[in-house]
């Protein structure tokens, strides 16, 4: 197989088999509590991509050529991915609030929620896990991030049209918000062995 | 000891980390799935809560403000390392399957939750009791859910046979949707419970 099939399959594992939310259950919080509103929805969704895929990188590199060779991997990798993700994303809130005012606006305010959301580090420990190269790595970052938006918009789709229908007493509030993604979820698994 | 056996209740029920304050719920849906990955789970994060919540509380007069979360999470990482390491060395088997999920631990919101809203403004003793209490309401509700739907999915308990052959299990309670519903259902229940409290005492 070559190397492209290669990376498709990576990305199309990432995206939909393994959809981040729908089937490994990360990044549940933001995923129930920000998707009432379609618009905070995808600006969560634009935040996640960029920071995912940066940290993707970094941490590719922290894993590579600091933790593997001096055999640290076991005993710093949580800490030190954990730093140097969450000092990164103060970075670049910073640099965002000074640089462009308006990306601030639009995206800044996602940051400092996404610093210690589980995506961005379930990410990075799954590129480790699965001993990605490089490519590979950016290439999974990419597919996890948009399985994050892409169940994003479609729950708050979703929850955006149940406002005006009525929902069953029981249910109302974030009750039915589970329910409706159990069934996504029920969706998603039929691309269970797409790819082998 | 009254006043710590009220903190160690008030943590398990009233203020239940997981249904009542909604958080933490990631690792909640994931490994619910078999018993024997809660119980596992529910170790891995005692391993992390309380230990967390006595160095919080012990440090907090030398933590400055601005910068408390941060050295929260370096504590809070350090403890799951070594959690992982311990699942790994005496768990192999378990382990291996919800790995990525005790490494999660580290960005779990209950454990910052805590350590912000309580640790870092309490004394030692009172935060042991806190964190043992907020264990037990986590690990209470992770393995009842875990035991319905291991029960409904294979028909055991902890691998142990429990319902007779004849008994078809219902696959879907092991699938992922099925951790999805069972929340769902139980916020419901929840909700629908306050919202009648709430009537009854208009």
């Amino acid at each position: 197989m070559s190397y492209l099939e290669q990376l498709f399959k990576i990305f199309i594992s990432s995206f939909l088999v393994n959809n981040i939310i729908l089937i490994q259950f990360l990044g549940l919080c933001s995923y129930i509590g920000l998707t009432d509103n379609f618009s905070s929805s995808i600006g969560m969704s634009f935040a996640v991509i960029f920071v995912t895929v940066s940290s993707s990188i970094l941490a590719w590199i922290i894993d590579r050529w600091i933790l593997i060779p001096f055999n640290l991997q076991p005993a710093l990798q949580i800490v030190s991915f954990i730093l140097v993700i969450g000092s990164f994303v103060g970075l670049v809130q910073i640099y965002l609030r000074k640089a462009s005012p308006n990306l601030y606006k639009a995206m800044g305010i996602y940051l400092p929620l996404i610093a210690t959301n589980c995506i961005i580090l379930g990410a990075t420990f799954i590129n480790s896990m699965s001993n990605y190269d490089f490519v590979e790595s950016i290439v999974s970052g990419i597919g996890i991030a948009l399985g994050y938006a892409l169940a994003m918009v479609m729950l708050a789709g979703i929850r955006e049209r149940l406002r005006n229908s009525e929902v069953p007493d029981f249910f109302k509030g974030k009750a039915i918000a589970f329910m409706i993604s159990g069934i996504l979820a029920l969706a998603f698994l039929g691309f269970q062995g797409i790819v082998k | 000891m009254k006043k710590y056996a009220k903190i160690f209740w008030d943590a398990v029920i009233p203020n239940n980390p997981v249904l009542i304050i909604a958080i933490g719920l990631c690792s909640v849906i994931a490994v619910s799935n078999s018993v024997k990955s809660a119980l596992l789970m529910t170790f891995a994060f005692s391993m992390v809560q309380i230990p967390s919540n006595i160095i919080v509380s012990a440090m907090r007069k030398i933590i400055p403000y601005e910068i408390r979360v941060p050295i929260f999470v370096s504590v809070i990482a350090a403890f799951t390392t070594i959690a992982a390491l311990l699942s790994r060395a005496y768990f192999s088997a378990i382990y291996e399957v919800i790995k990525l999920y005790i490494l999660l631990v580290v960005v779990n919101c209950i454990i910052i939750g805590r350590a912000e809203a309580f640790a870092y403004s309490h004394n030692i003793a009172e935060s042991f009791f806190d964190g043992a209490g907020m264990t037990i309401g986590y690990g209470l509700v992770l393995t009842v859910i875990a035991v319905v739907r291991e029960l409904l999915g294979k028909g055991t308990i902890a691998g142990i046979q429990v319902l007779p052959e004849s008994f078809k299990p219902a696959l879907i309670m092991v699938l992922p949707p099925a951790g999805f519903l069972m929340i769902g259902i139980l916020v419901g229940a929840l909700e629908t419970y306050l919202r009648r409290k709430k009537e009854v005492r208009k």
